[in-house]
């Protein structure tokens, strides 16, 4: 089976725009909608979030989402259910992202098997390192075809990059800066340089930049270095208390994509 | 500190950071550089013979140390055996706390950290490392949940005296828990200048075992308190309350792999075990991934943590440490508890029979003492982990 995600970056190298969006965020049910405008409107790829009661990467307006996410009663199984049949309207590569203590208690494999006979083509756990992934899940991910995919941060050392780069095939989450999600700030000299070092290591899977990247400026810098770039926080801003999903949308990802 | 680099008891944690299935280091990434610093130099920091020296010399002339082992007269008549109490309260600060932050701003100099962050529920823990950040000369951050600092307003007052900044912890239900994400968050952010003193045997590894590590010189001292008092360095109970469980696993340590000791752990039931309203971890929890570390701890069917609840601020964790989690899984401990009210009349007992107002934590342990089955020749050491001021204005308000 080809995978969405290789597709996607065998056929566009350039100015990829990824949306991480919590699942059950602004309500139950949004995710579905919310999937169908954001392909309508040119986005590559979206990363669901599986909401967590403790998000200790991620800044206040990401934990915020989780919070109602999971006060409107999204579960795990909640999600599944609502991604049964999304294969017959989203065709993008579709990513699930989230802490790995929900994923756990749902137990690993029925997680991947549900995961994958939705379509989903990727899976993020942030809190899962290396080592544990090895050890312990690596055989069932890939008996289930789903790509892992990693973080690497300003801090971590080269080899573990390699290493990283050997373990997955999908592309490498580039943290832009020692951060947690929802930075205000723009892309400052030194992270212009961490990206250039990155680029310079021709790694065998493509990069996407994220954490920080909220406007079009921000999301134009990281196009220079990366394939693309991940846009989390500004979003989960951009739809919080809509009253139409589908204009706020469209809106928000015009304002960054050059047409 | 005796010296214990090998990895042989089943119940002390195993090269790979696991205390049986429990422990291990569930980080995200932008931690990986400082955990892996940590894990690759903890030992040898800490068993270096100057540090050793430095961490021993400020024990006994700053801290206190040896903290006394009192035997409890009338305390022991009542329940007709023989009990100790190991007077962590006595110690500078007001409890145990002290012993790990000690060891801990010593080893974040060594590392060349220029700044420290630590999380607090109750304010003792923050107390303890705003004291030694003063000693030290290094800014303090100490992250606390916003409904904790209303509870306990005078060790804020204590942090901001000591020069540390309090920060409050606004997300979630803004309690321990809260202040512990968010002080991780601070790391994450600051990940080279910045050392985070956790305060008890919870996180990634290695912080479990290195916490326990400067906590074991409660049971060192036991055991020679024990053998010029009794002749026998072997108690036949060591009770101890559990939150996260930094006391506990420092007053069992030296005792772990001599099953003739029974080990008993004491939970905070709250308003009782099923009430809804309780921190009795092992009664209500199952094994998942808090706070980077695979234990056991209170969380709802599709794993999202629940609040715990207990009288004691230093109680009121969702969870346990991993090595207790191991203790549990295991059967080495036995896990007892204790409910609000219960705690509340053991304060009430040791300060009527010995003269001794406890903290409301340590009191959980006093509770339990008439269910433990000790015969009356039997020796049982309470670790007394600290005293009560910092709890007087629930004394006066629950027990008038």
């Amino acid at each position: 089976m080809t995978n969405r995600i290789k597709e996607l970056f065998q056929k566009k190298e350039k100015n990829i725009l990824s949306v991480f969006c919590t699942a059950g965020f602004p309500e139950l049910n949004s995710i579905v909608p919310i999937l169908v405008e954001l392909q309508n409107n040119g986005v590559d790829m979206v990363e669901i979030g599986m909401p967590f009661s403790d998000p200790t990467a991620d800044g206040p307006v990401i934990q915020y989402s989780n919070t109602i996410a999971i006060n409107n009663g999204m579960m795990l199984k909640t999600l599944f259910e609502q991604l049964k049949s999304i294969r017959s309207q989203i065709n993008i590569p579709l990513v699930l992202m989230g802490y790995f203590n929900p994923v756990y208690q749902y137990g690993i494999d029925n997680f991947l098997k549900d995961a994958q006979a939705c379509g989903i083509d990727g899976i993020i756990i942030p809190d899962l390192p290396m080592y544990e992934y090895e050890t312990m899940y690596q055989s069932t991910f890939e008996a289930h075809q789903l790509q892992n995919i990693f973080l690497v941060t300003p801090q971590t050392s080269e080899a573990r990059i390699r290493k990283i780069d050997a373990l997955t095939d999908a592309f490498i989450y580039v943290v832009s800066s020692n951060a947690i999600t929802g930075g205000t700030s723009n892309i400052q000299e030194n992270q212009e340089r961490y990206f250039q070092y990155i680029k310079s290591l021709n790694l065998k899977n493509p990069t996407l930049i994220g954490f920080g990247i909220k406007d079009k400026s921000t999301f134009e810098t990281a196009c220079k270095y990366a394939n693309g770039a991940i846009i989390g926080t500004a979003f989960i801003n951009a739809i919080d208390k809509s009253s139409n999903l589908t204009k706020d949308i469209s809106q928000f990802i015009r304002n960054i994509k050059t047409v | 500190m005796a010296q214990s680099t090998n990895f042989k008891s089943k119940y002390q944690v195993n090269e790979q950071g696991y205390y049986g299935q429990f422990g291990g280091a569930y980080i995200p990434e932008m931690l990986h550089p400082n955990i892996e610093e940590l894990q690759q130099k903890y030992l040898e920091i800490i068993y270096d013979e100057a540090f050793q020296h430095e961490f021993h010399a400020l024990l006994k002339d700053y801290v206190g140390r040896p903290t006394p082992l009192y035997f409890a007269k009338r305390l022991s008549e009542k329940f007709n055996t023989q009990i100790y109490l190991k007077r962590e309260d006595l110690c500078h600060t007001g409890a145990h706390k002290v012993n790990n932050t000690i060891g801990q701003i010593l080893l974040a100099k060594r590392l060349g950290k220029t700044r420290i962050i630590a999380e607090t529920g109750a304010g003792q823990h923050g107390v303890a490392t705003a004291t030694v950040c003063a000693l030290m000369n290094l800014p303090c951050v100490v992250y606390m949940g916003e409904v904790d600092i209303q509870r306990q307003a005078p060790n804020v007052k204590r942090m901001q005296m000591l020069g540390a900044e309090v920060r409050p912890a606004t997300s979630g239900s803004k309690t321990l828990k809260d202040a512990t994400n968010e002080a991780m968050r601070d790391w994450i952010a600051n990940p080279t200048d910045t050392h985070y003193i956790i305060g008890s045997v919870v996180g990634p590894h290695p912080f479990p075992d290195m916490v326990a590590r400067f906590q074991s010189v409660i049971s060192e001292e036991m055991k020679q308190q024990l053998k010029e008092k009794t002749g026998n360095e072997n108690p036949n109970y060591v009770v101890a309350c559990v939150g996260g469980g930094s006391n506990a696993a420092g007053a069992f340590y030296h005792f772990l792999d001599n099953e003739a000791v029974q080990l008993v752990a004491v939970e905070a039931a709250g308003h009782g075990v099923h009430s809804g309203m309780s921190a009795a971890t092992t009664q209500l929890g199952r094994i998942g991934v808090l706070h980077s570390s695979k234990t056991l701890f209170m969380q709802t069917e599709d794993g999202q943590v629940i609040e715990p609840h207990s009288i004691s601020a230093g109680l009121d964790y969702p969870g346990i440490g991993p090595i207790h989690a191991n203790l549990f899984d295991t059967q080495r401990a036995t896990f007892l508890s204790a409910t609000d009210t219960e705690a509340l009349q053991a304060v009430q007992l040791l300060a009527r029979t010995e003269g001794i107002i406890p903290a409301l934590e340590s009191a959980h342990a006093i509770a339990v003492l008439d269910r433990i089955g000790a015969k009356p020749t039997d020796v049982v050491v309470v670790n007394l982990s600290g005293r009560g001021d910092k709890d007087l204005d629930t004394y006066i308000r629950e027990l008038q």
